[in-house]
Formats: C-alpha cells, sequence, structure tokens
C-alpha cells in the first residue's frame, strides 16, 4: 500500500469494492433471472431452461449476447437523449443504492451516518428512469403506463419509509453498520420484534420493484402498454437489469433492518466443536455447500451429454471448493472470518427473502391498479403510521419503566397492530360505484 | 481530494444550471435542473451535513422535481414549443442580466475580507448531524415545525379535493 | 392500438353505447383491442368507448375466423361434413360431433345402439372437463394467476391421451360417425378413465386451494361483469354463464340426450352473474361430469356400436333442431334435408356467438382493467364465433 499516496489511501479499498459490486451485480441479477425462471418452471410442474448449459446454467449469458447483439431501434418521434438516459438511470440508481449496504462487518463501500436514508433516497430516484423513459417512448399508452407504474412507485415508497422507521427506531441509528450491531447487542433480529413492520416491508417493496401482484403497469395482458414497449435488445436488458438489481437492494434493506444483516442465526449459541475454537452452528455454511456439491456430483453422470457432465462436474468441484474455503476461513485472522461468513449469511438471507418474492409472484393473480392503490393508501399506509406511533410508544415505556425483555415490545406492539390491521381491512362497501350508463342505440 | 470533488460538484452544478436555460426542450430543463440539485447535495454532503444532503435528495430531486415532472409531462405543451417566445425581449433581458450580475459582483467585492473562505472550523465535532437537527427541531422550534407540518397537510387536502370529481 | 379522438360518426362506431348527438364527449376515447392481442383468445376485435377509466360502451367486431362452414356444408354428403364440425369449436371437438350426429341420427329417424350412447356420454363429459380446464388455466392466466394454467394442462394432458388413444385425434377428433361409433373403446379404457376420475378430485381441490379464497382473485372476479337473469334469457345466453345468473336450465336435464337420463348428476347454479359465480359454476360443472364419467364407466352396456344405416345417407325431405349442452352453452343444428345425400342447409347455433352478444351488456360501466376478465369469462372460440 505504500505506492500510493496518503491522501489517496482512504478511498482504494472503498473504489475497490465498488469495482467487485459494478462487475459482480449485473451478473448476480442474471442469475436471479435464471432462478426465477427455474423456480416459476418448479411450482408450474415443469423444467425451465435446460438446453443452455447444465440445467440451464449458462442461459443468462446467452440471454445476455443475445440482446447485446440485436438491432437498437429508437421510435422516430422518441426524444433520442432522454430515449438513451432513462435505461442508464435506472440501472445506475439501482446499483448506486449499494454504496452504503453492507454485506459484511468491513465489506461496505461507505459506512454514512445516514446509509438507511441514504439508500431510500436513490430508491426515489429511480423513479425517474420509469418516468422518462415512458415520455421518451412518444407514445401515449407508454406514457400512461410509467405515470402509473410511478404513482406506484411513489405510494409504497411513503409506506416502506414508515415501516423502516420502525425498525430504525429499535436500533436508534441510522447507519446500516450500527443497525446491524444494535440487533447483535440485543440479540434479537428486529423481524421478531416488529414483525408487522417486516410485513409491512415486506408488501411495499413488492409493490416498488413492480413485481406480482404489484405488477399490473407491466403486463402483458393488459390494454395499456408498459414503459417499457419501446425498449428493444441492450436498452431493455438495462431495464430488465434495473429491475432486479433494485429486487437485490430492497431484500438487503430488509436483510440489514430486520433479518440480522451479516449475523449468524442463533448468533449467540456459541457451543464449540470438540474443544477447538470453531463454533458449531458456524460450520452450517461448509455443510451446505458440500451437501451441494455431493449433489451435483450425483447428478453428473446422469446428464445425457458428454459436455453436461464435465460442466456439472465442475460446479460439484466449485461446491466443494467454496466449502473448503468457508472452513478454511474459521482459521484466519478475525476480520477474515467475520468478513467471509458475514458476507454467506448476508447472501443467504438475501437470497431467502427473493424467494418469498418469486413464490409470491406465482401464486397470486394480479391486482387491478385502482385496488392496488386503495391497498396502499387505506391499508398500509395507515398500519405503518400507527406501528410507528406504537413501537415508539413502547420503547419510550421501556425505557421509563424498565422492561427488559425485547420480546415484550415484540408481543405488545404485536397484539396492538394485528387489532388495528383486522379494523384496516375490514370488508367495506364497494367504494366503486358502477356508473349508470344508459341503454344507448 | 476534496477541492477536486467540490470543483467537480460545483462545475456539474453550473454546467447543469446554464443547461436547463438554455434547452427548448422542457423535459430536458427538468432532468438538468435535477442534476444541478444532485450537484448541491453533493456539496453539502461535502460540507458534512449529510442529513441536508439526504433530504435535498428525497424531498427536491425525489418529490418536488417528480410533481414538475409529472406536470409537464400531463400537460400538452406542443404548443408552447412552437411559439416564439423571447426574440422580443432579448435586449432587456440582457440588460436586466448584466445590472444583476454587477449587483452580486459589487456585494462579493465589498464583502471579500468578511467573508470566511478558509478551513473549516471545529464546529462539525459535535453529535451527528441528524442529531443535531432532531434535537433542534422537536426541541426548541417544535411550534413553527408543528405549524409547517398542519400548513403542508392543509394543502395536500386541498389538493385533493379540489382534484376529485364530482361523486 | 389506436387512439382515435374524433367525432363519433366518423369512427364508424357502430357499436352500442351513447354518442351524445354526433360528438365524442371531451374525455372519451376509442380504445381498439385489436384482432392480435394476448387476451381476446382468438381473433376477436374489440372497440371500446372509454370515459376515462370506464367502458361506456362497446363494439365486438368479428369474422376474423370465418370459414363458411355452413355454405361448405351444402357441398358435403352428411359423413363428409362430420370433421368440418370439429373445427369450429376445436377446443371441445367431441361435444360438436356429438351434436350433429345426433341431429342427423334423428333427421334418419334412427337412434345409436345403447353402447354407443353411453361412450359418447363418457367421451363428451371428458371432453367437457378438458374444456373447462382449458378455460380456468387461461382465465386464471388473464387475470394474473401465472400457476393454474399449467397444472390445467396437465389435467387436460390426460384427457387427451384417452382422446387419442381412443381415436388417434387429441384436438379435432372426428369421435363419433352417424349411427353410432366406428371404434370400439380400446382395452382399458374403463381402466384409464377411472384413473383419471379419481385422481381429478384432488386435482380441482388444488386449483380450489390457489383461487377460490385468495382475496385477489375474489377482488378482481367479484362484481366484475354481472349479468341478471332477464337480461341473460332475453340475449338468449346459454350455458354456465345462464346457470350462474341464477336460471337452473341445462339440456342434459330439460331435454335428455344420448344417456343422460340414466345418471345421476346436479346442475351448479348461482345467483349473482358475476365474474366469480360463473367461475365458480364451472368448477362445480367440472365435478360434476367426473360423476357422470364414474358412473358411466361401472355400466357400459354391450352391444353393437353402429345403427343400421346404410353407407349412403339420404334422410327422408325434412327438418329437424337438435340441441346438446355443450361446454360453452346450447349447441344447435338446425339441418333442412331435401332427400339428397347433401343437406340444404345446415345451420349452426354456436354458443360463444350468442354469448358473446352479452359482452356489452357485462362491459358497460366496469373498468378498463376488467374488460379482460370479462371476454375470459363468457368462454368464447372464435372458431365457434365466426365459423
Amino acid at each position: 500500500m505504500n505506492f500510493i499516496p496518503a491522501s489517496l489511501r482512504d478511498y482504494v479499498l472503498p473504489v475497490l469494492y465498488g469495482i467487485v459490486i459494478v462487475a459482480l451485480l449485473p451478473l448476480l441479477a442474471g442469475y436471479i433471472v435464471l432462478l426465477e425462471r427455474k423456480v416459476m418452471a418448479d411450482m408450474q410442474a415443469r423444467l425451465g431452461p435446460m438446453r443452455v448449459g447444465p440445467h440451464g446454467l449458462l442461459q443468462p449469458i446467452a440471454d445476455a449476447l443475445k440482446l447485446l447483439i440485436k438491432e437498437d431501434i429508437i421510435p422516430q418521434k422518441a426524444d433520442r437523449f432522454l430515449f438513451w438516459c432513462a435505461p442508464v438511470l435506472s440501472v445506475t440508481m439501482a446499483l448506486l443504492a449499494y454504496a452504503a449496504i453492507p454485506f459484511g462487518p468491513v465489506f461496505q463501500i461507505a459506512d454514512l451516518n445516514v446509509g438507511l436514508l441514504f439508500i431510500l433516497a436513490i430508491s426515489s430516484l429511480g423513479i425517474y428512469g420509469i418516468v422518462l423513459g415512458g415520455w421518451a417512448s412518444n407514445s401515449h399508452y407508454s406514457l400512461l403506463g410509467a405515470l402509473r407504474s410511478a404513482a406506484q412507485l411513489v405510494s409504497y415508497e411513503t409506506a416502506a419509509g414508515l415501516a423502516v422507521v420502525s425498525g430504525l427506531m429499535l436500533a436508534g441509528s441510522l447507519s446500516m453498520k450500527d443497525i446491524v450491531q444494535a440487533q447483535s447487542d440485543q440479540g434479537v433480529w428486529f423481524a421478531f420484534v416488529v414483525p408487522v413492520g417486516f410485513f409491512i416491508y415486506l408488501v411495499a417493496s413488492i409493490a416498488e420493484t413492480n413485481r406480482a401482484p404489484f405488477d399490473l403497469p407491466e403486463a402483458e395482458s393488459e390494454l395499456v402498454a408498459g414503459y417499457m414497449t419501446e425498449y428493444s435488445g441492450f436498452r431493455w436488458a438495462l431495464y430488465f437489469l434495473g429491475e432486479y438489481a433494485n429486487m437485490v437492494v430492497v431484500a438487503s434493506i430488509a436483510t440489514t433492518l430486520f433479518l440480522g444483516g451479516w449475523l449468524r442465526p442463533f448468533a449467540r449459541y456459541q457451543d464449540h466443536l470438540f474443544g477447538t475454537s470453531i463454533e458449531l452452528l458456524d460450520l452450517l455454511p461448509t455443510l451446505l455447500f458440500l451437501g451441494a456439491g455431493v449433489y451435483c456430483f450425483w447428478l453428473a453422470p446422469r446428464q445425457p451429454v458428454q459436455i453436461q457432465k464435465i460442466v456439472m462436474a465442475l460446479v460439484g468441484g466449485l461446491c466443494v471448493a467454496l466449502a473448503l474455503g468457508m472452513t478454511g476461513a474459521l482459521f484466519a485472522p478475525d476480520t477474515v472470518r467475520t468478513g467471509i461468513h458475514g458476507a454467506f449469511w448476508f447472501l443467504a438471507k438475501v437470497f431467502v427473502y427473493i424467494y418469498a418474492f418469486l413464490w409470491i409472484r406465482f401464486t397470486f393473480p394480479r391486482y387491478r391498479f385502482d385496488q392496488l392503490m386503495r391497498l396502499g393508501w387505506r391499508f398500509l399506509i395507515p398500519l405503518a403510521l400507527v406501528n410507528v406511533i406504537v413501537v415508539g410508544a413502547t420503547i419510550v415505556l421501556q425505557q421509563n419503566w424498565d422492561w427488559r425483555h425485547p420480546m415484550l415490545t415484540a408481543i405488545v406492539t404485536t397484539a396492538i397492530m394485528l387489532c388495528v390491521a383486522a379494523f384496516l381491512a375490514r370488508d367495506r362497501a364497494p367504494e366503486v360505484e358502477p356508473l349508470e350508463v344508459g341503454e344507448g342505440d | 481530494m476534496d477541492s477536486v470533488l467540490f470543483y467537480f460538484f460545483s462545475a456539474l452544478a453550473i454546467a447543469s444550471a446554464v443547461l436547463m436555460v438554455t434547452r427548448r426542450n422542457i423535459v430536458h430543463s427538468a432532468v438538468f435542473l435535477i442534476t444541478a440539485l444532485l450537484a448541491t447535495a453533493g456539496i453539502f454532503l461535502q460540507l458534512q451535513a449529510e442529513f441536508l444532503f439526504v433530504v435535498q435528495i428525497i424531498l427536491y430531486v425525489g418529490g418536488i422535481m417528480v410533481l414538475f415532472v409529472f406536470v409537464i409531462m400531463l400537460v400538452n405543451l406542443d404548443l408552447s414549443l412552437h411559439l416564439m417566445q423571447f426574440n422580443r425581449m432579448k435586449f432587456v433581458s440582457t440588460i436586466l442580466a448584466a445590472v444583476l450580475a454587477g449587483q452580486l459582483f459589487t456585494a462579493f467585492w465589498i464583502t471579500r475580507n468578511s467573508l470566511n473562505l478558509g478551513p473549516r472550523g471545529e464546529a462539525m465535532a459535535q453529535p451527528h448531524n441528524t442529531e443535531s437537527i432532531a434535537q433542534a427541531l422537536f426541541q426548541n422550534y417544535m411550534l413553527p415545525f408543528e405549524i409547517a407540518s398542519i400548513l403542508l397537510l392543509v394543502a395536500m387536502i386541498g389538493a385533493v379535493v379540489m382534484a376529485k370529481r364530482k361523486v | 392500438m389506436n387512439d382515435t379522438r374524433t367525432n363519433g360518426r366518423e369512427s364508424g362506431w357502430r357499436g352500442r353505447g351513447e354518442v351524445s348527438s354526433t360528438v365524442l364527449g371531451a374525455d372519451e376515447i376509442i380504445l381498439n383491442m385489436g384482432p392480435q392481442h394476448p387476451s381476446t383468445h382468438g381473433v376477436l376485435r374489440v372497440k371500446l368507448k372509454l370515459d376515462g377509466e370506464r367502458v361506456v360502451g362497446s363494439e365486438c367486431v368479428i369474422g376474423y375466423l370465418h370459414r363458411g362452414v355452413e355454405k361448405i356444408a351444402e357441398h358435403r354428403s352428411y359423413q363428409q361434413f362430420a370433421p368440418y364440425v370439429d373445427r369450429m369449436d376445436y377446443v371441445a371437438a367431441v361435444s360438436n360431433g356429438l351434436g350433429y350426429c345426433e341431429a342427423v341420427e334423428k333427421l334418419l329417424g334412427t337412434e345409436a345402439p345403447p353402447r354407443a350412447r353411453v361412450v359418447r356420454t363418457i367421451l363428451t363429459e371428458l371432453q367437457r372437463i378438458a374444456s373447462h380446464l382449458l378455460w380456468l388455466g387461461t382465465h386464471a392466466l388473464d387475470i394474473g394467476a401465472l400457476t393454474p394454467v399449467f397444472y390445467c394442462f396437465r389435467e387436460r394432458e390426460e384427457i387427451l391421451k384417452i382422446l387419442e388413444k381412443y381415436c388417434g385425434a387429441r384436438l379435432t377428433t372426428h369421435a363419433f360417425r352417424i349411427g353410432g361409433l366406428q371404434y370400439e373403446t380400446y382395452d382399458g379404457f374403463e381402466q384409464d378413465v377411472k384413473r383419471f376420475c379419481e385422481d381429478f378430485d384432488k386435482k380441482v381441490n388444488e386449483y380450489e386451494t390457489l383461487l377460490t379464497e385468495n382475496r385477489i382473485w375474489v377482488g378482481r372476479t367479484k362484481g366484475v361483469g354481472i349479468l341478471s337473469a332477464e337480461d341473460a334469457i332475453a340475449l338468449g345466453v346459454t350455458g354456465p354463464v345462464l346457470r350462474a345468473s341464477g336460471m337452473k336450465w341445462d339440456i342434459r336435464k330439460a331435454m335428455p340426450y344420448a344417456a343422460y337420463d340414466q345418471y345421476e348428476f346436479e346442475i351448479p347454479t348461482r345467483q349473482t352473474g358475476d365474474t366469480y359465480d360463473r367461475y365458480v359454476v364451472r368448477m362445480e360443472e367440472m365435478r360434476q361430469s367426473r360423476r357422470i364419467c364414474l358412473q358411466a364407466i361401472e355400466n357400459i352396456p354391450s352391444g353393437p356400436i353402429m345403427a343400421k344405416i346404410g353407407k349412403v345417407l339420404k334422410p327422408p325431405p325434412g327438418e329437424v333442431y337438435h340441441a346438446i349442452e355443450a361446454p360453452k352453452g346450447e349447441l344447435g343444428y338446425y339441418i333442412v334435408s331435401d332427400g339428397t345425400t347433401q343437406a340444404y342447409r345446415t345451420r349452426v347455433r354456436p354458443p360463444s356467438f350468442i354469448n358473446l352478444q352479452a359482452f356489452d351488456k357485462m362491459a358497460r360501466g366496469s373498468l378498463v382493467a376488467d374488460v379482460v376478465a370479462i371476454i375470459g369469462t363468457i368462454d368464447i372460440v372464435l372458431g365457434e364465433v365466426d365459423r
């Protein structure tokens, strides 16, 4: 590190992390697309992509190549500057949010004091990618679709922000690292202390990323075409990438705030292995990867084609290597160990959250737009507001009356919130009066 | 490094501002206003006012500018694009701009000695920006804060009532 | 998709819906759901007159799939025409064949032997299940549920395998002949049908778990596209649409044909006539069809499968109208014979064509986003609408 001038030394590591994230994240987003297709296929009693690479593992690469070599069509009267700018904006905002997300105790580009607010701010900038994209297409229906999408985003952003505040109050700080630290200190993930807040955030984040059941603006079978219609080839790939990167961002926020970030489950259970310094539960990642490796090796001879056998064996080898790496990291100095294992747990939780997204997408039908807005404004936002008040009151009472147990907060707040939720979700008379239309003709 | 960043952000702000007023396409102008505001937010961050930085983005760029952009897109502006608007005013506007520039320059020149452009003071070693603002807002300036909130609420309700269809 | 903000007359608006004097209101636009659209289930063009988000009028333009089937019938002998009939409602070809064969048999004054009648019933009920499965899958897909369509097609695949084993074709089966059946049931026919029927109840429960109590599904379908019983009768709507509106009318019970009078089954009816009710009615109909199949399989009479009618069919001059309860509604055949081998006139009363006319009634006053659900819930097949 001595060849770098002292004034720049502080910047090296963050830039390095930044490069790693910008390089890896599109790949990750691509593989989440593949994961979605496989999970969708599994839920629909079929197989999903199987041909490109063993079990479709090279599908995202094939898709990316195809989109790159496609003809770049720009509608004639489209606004060229904005047409170029909009997808870039979408992706940039999604990637920018990673600046404040902690993948581990040390793996973070910038530990801002206002990290959480920063990420919320960047999410609100993502709206421009959609609105400008719809405008630049110079199509009436694209614009309407884009504005609808933006309206949905803004509404659910409010609910998401309020839900985040309830978790924030428990942590006492806006810095992402401090939030995870608070969960470690209090010994419980905040999802168990404010489950209703977590639930609100889950629903609001699905709507924020335009995923089913809130994906009316981009559904294929709807009358009004979405904002992405006029985009083809790589521009469309950028939008798509932005959407999936956004999913990962939202999952990361939920993980950090509610699911304990990089903390191991049962972090306080510190039984050691036969008198060594290795904690039993730290062996979980190793076991997981070993299991995956063994499964790949078992599948390898059963592949129909030679090349698939080889690649499957390689994937198995990779899993075993990761397992060894995880075990090796247990003997490494503290920072490396917590870094690698922390990153593993963080990614595992993000994966579980995204799996929940996928699961919900393929189970439920789609909401109609007015029903969607009604759900956001008349159920989620009031619920989130009451949640903030109730959690805040409980915390203050806890401090004044000296309750020690976090579970007390959980039970009290959840009980009150469930009553409020039941009240808000009551079946009301249909708001939409059928229009009195004449017989005509 | 600090000054490099500062010059970058200020150059961005100035360039965006210039581009904003010179574009014919209103949506382009709005986009450049957004970049100007973002550059200003960057300068706030440099001054270690991180809360202001974030709030500038959330409220100004993510709220007010979205409103601007929505309005621009929903109102039919083809007509105004074809109007010859500024030609007759070129002469008068140049004079006014020169007068304004002259005033600003004179103001800066006169006070150039008392402007504190030196290194930042120790005022930054306090509790974090967010906490200090929260303390100020909720303890010292509680009443104005509440009044401002109610004002905003009234404006919002008024807008909803005016925009509702007759039902 | 066009957006024509024009004078009502210039746009050639021939649909129903108010056109105040000669000018469209300031907020009204005409939206075109073109013949190519993922959700119109075929080549159907729907012109909607919208006031903001509301539909205030509509016009369905059909004919993109018109093939002149009724004209062709004038130049084919009765047996030669039978395969054409399958191509009308191509989703439920067996029912079409049943209606036609029975109509000609009525004209000839004969009846298919008992064994043939029972096998016809079994195959027709299986076809009813298959048709409803396709309807359910595509309807759910339009509303946004991405998964039921695959489950429905998995079951439909089983039925199509049975049909293929029986007559060699999955879709356009030409399963029946005038006078009875051509093919004997294959070895294992009873076992296949029994196995299918026994598994089927669990599968219907699976679909119901995904949809019936689902809040989003109920929110998308309750109160959407309401058709009252009076309107339904006035428009001539038949089938599940009529039964969901409150009228208990099923030709299998009212004027039994084939072997339906021998079996016990219910006619599901609901009261409101909205999309949710039509969904419930069709789900229940699938269960009742399964019930009929199970009863029929127990006791297929032995005997000949073909009546003695000779190779060249020359029915005595006269006319006949014979209707059956096809999965989509009342499918009727009106055949006029002039004594020669070719019918003088064959007129088909397609249920989808008549039911589609109720679309305007159902869509008026609903939101644009519901139009797709309403088209799906009527269950139309353009092959039948256009012939």
